[in-house]
């Protein structure tokens, strides 16, 4: 609409109605633009692209591997021998450990966020668009598993199965799905009804492309939302079961183990503590303020 | 009517025996995924570094039951449990799972619900403060606090608060319950645990007190009571808090289960000898039957816990109708 001319829109008052009638700026865009409008979630997607860039580059770069084992345990943070963050107790070089320790939480967040994306994205789908008895049934299942203390069964398959780092992963995207069927159900049971699905239902297409054409698209936004927050609560899950011992293995690590050996050493050694714990808390503050920004990016009414 | 009466007369009855009756399966269900979960592990609690004897095992084995088909030794767990009996723990000697959780539930509710007190106190006042003064700098900074107080784990938040008010000033034990003289659950063991577990409430549910108090505001009924000539602050206490306050009720609920469940870790980073503790000693070496019994008490305690915030709930709103 920008060759308009300006003759022949002197108040400047056209432009925007023949916008609204083509429809204008689509929600995608407004929901950009106010997202990078949002200061404090712009900082925080800055920050957080350079902590992946940290955390997936780093280890590849840094001098000293992980795993690598030394004489020189628990020395302080020093710039000889490069250990600005320090050794543990191995004598591993830290700054190395905390890479990779940042690198499996963020793994854990997205691979577990995409499990309970999954399972919860298509159950609430079919729930809502069935409906009726079907979708009875199935939100019943979802509110009696909400009563369930899920962490704890997480801790008990530990503890029961060999640890490996699939089964986290699986485990504590297993038990985050709930709130997300709920979600996209309630969608979907408004977008059910609306004439552009009857069409699409009149000219013969198939249940499942409904749902997978017509009715996910338009469930996108609110799941974007969910989805940037259930990132630093799976996060936080992992790093609890790795404080309680029931983490990734050695010679892995995440923050929680990074956090729970520096929490044992806190008084003789603070730099143990302080560097994961520094980085966990800004990882997790940055995601926080990206899906609130999102939040009120798609859903302007709140602000 | 008297007022007793008339809250009687509110509960919404068939709704909460419908409840309960849900109920009845969830807890089935948590019972059976425990007990297959536990017969599904590789190896049995008493498999030991050195090799028992076979007649030891077979006493062993009669003790406990393993000799008995699954689908009894089931029916009768389930039966121990419906009666309140929990069985043997396996790697306590001598003590029932029964002694081990009524030692440390006590103390695990103790810091529970004082932290979930302490976390709606501190919460509200906060949340209707940055929400009366919605964008000012006042806001963000309760926002901002509040952001940081969700995404901080207990786990580096209790260490350094030991760090600072236990090993540094001295003020309060580092953990357990206590040197003589100041033994047992008192103000000097308990109050760094329960400030730490209500540390994220507290962010939670000041957020949520936030978003609440400003819709309230905006309302109907708060631009009636203005119209009455009533002060702001009359209009604050008498008609925008009450109902500000509906959401936290159904929060309630899950917050409750959310606190028993970081109690976990508290109990851990303090040393007190609560319900949570026995769970995690328990789960590392493998006594299944307390892990059990600590896993079906905390599931009843939120069931129990959600069906009395959604009562209440019901109680206070006129709007919600239950059928």
């Amino acid at each position: 609409m920008t060759d308009l001319d300006p003759l022949l829109d002197p108040t400047g008052r056209i432009e925007p109605v023949q916008n609204a009638i083509i429809g204008g700026r689509s929600l995608w865009e407004d929901a950009r633009a106010r997202l990078f409008r949002n200061r404090a979630a712009v900082v925080s997607m800055w920050i957080l692209g350079f902590l992946i860039l940290f955390a997936v580059v780093g280890p590849f770069v840094w001098v000293h591997k992980y795993s690598t084992i030394s004489d020189l345990r628990t020395i302080a943070p020093t710039l000889e021998g490069l250990h600005p963050l320090g050794t543990d107790l191995q004598g591993r070089d830290l700054l190395a450990r905390l890479m990779i320790g940042l690198r499996i939480s963020l793994m854990v967040g997205i691979v577990a966020t995409a499990v309970s994306l999954v399972i919860g994205v298509s159950w609430g789908a079919t729930a809502g668009y069935l409906g009726g008895r079907v979708d009875n049934f199935m939100m019943r299942i979802v509110d009696v598993l909400y009563a369930l203390p899920f962490i704890f069964f997480v801790i008990l398959l530990l503890t029961v199965f060999e640890r490996n780092i699939v089964l986290i992963f699986a485990a504590i995207g297993a038990i985050e799905w709930l709130t997300m069927a709920r979600i996209v159900r309630g969608q979907t049971l408004a977008i059910k009804g609306k004439e552009f699905i009857e069409a699409a239902r009149a000219s013969g297409v198939s249940r499942m492309d409904i749902i997978v054409r017509h009715i996910l698209p338009n469930v996108i936004g609110p799941v974007a939302v969910y989805v940037t927050l259930t990132i630093p609560v799976v996060i936080l899950a992992e790093s609890f079961l790795s404080f309680l011992g029931l983490g990734v293995n050695e010679p892995l690590t995440s923050l929680g183990v990074l956090i729970s050996d520096g929490a044992h050493r806190m008084e003789e050694k603070p730099w143990m503590l302080l560097a994961p714990a520094v980085t966990m808390a800004v990882t997790l503050l940055c995601l926080n303020f990206i899906g609130d920004g999102l939040r009120d990016a798609l859903d302007p009414k709140d602000r | 009517m008297s007022s007793f009466q008339r809250v009687i007369s509110r509960i919404p009855w068939a709704y909460t025996f419908r409840r309960l009756l849900i109920a009845i399966p969830t807890m089935l269900a948590i019972i059976t995924m425990a007990f297959l979960m536990m017969r599904a592990a590789p190896g049995g609690p008493f498999d030991g570094e050195r090799k028992l004897p076979p007649a030891t095992e077979a006493a062993i084995a009669a003790k406990f039951g393993f000799d008995k088909p699954l689908h009894e030794q089931y029916l009768s767990y389930v039966g121990g449990v419906v009666t309140g009996d929990f069985g043997p723990s396996y790697k306590t000697l001598g003590k029932s799972v029964n002694d081990l959780i009524a030692d440390g539930l006590p103390i695990s509710l103790t810091i529970g619900f004082l932290s979930m007190g302490l976390g709606i106190a501190v919460g509200t006042l906060l949340g209707v403060f940055a929400g009366l003064r919605q964008n000012s700098a006042a806001d963000y900074g309760v926002m901002g606090i509040a952001m940081a107080g969700i995404s901080i784990p207990t786990f580096v938040t209790g260490p350094i608060l030991i760090l600072i008010f236990a090993l540094g000033a001295g003020i309060f034990a580092v953990g357990g319950l206590g040197t003589y003289p100041n033994i047992g659950m008192n103000w000097h063991n308990m109050t760094l645990p329960v400030i730490t577990l209500a540390l994220p409430q507290i962010a939670i549910i000041s957020r949520l007190m936030r978003a609440s108090i400003i819709e309230t505001m905006r309302s109907n009924h708060i631009r009636t009571a203005r119209s009455k000539g009533l002060t702001e602050r009359q209009v604050i206490a008498r008609h925008a808090l009450p109902s500000a306050l509906l959401p936290l009720i159904s929060y309630a609920g899950p917050a409750m289960a959310r606190v028993m469940t970081g109690s976990v870790v508290i109990e851990k980073i303090f040393g007190l000898p609560g319900l949570g503790s026995y769970f995690v000693d328990g789960a590392l070496n493998r006594d299944y039957t307390l892990v059990m019994g600590a896993i079906i008490v905390y599931a009843g305690l939120i069931v129990l816990l959600n069906l009395v915030a959604d009562i209440l709930y019901a109680l206070l709103d006129p709007k919600v109708k239950y059928d």
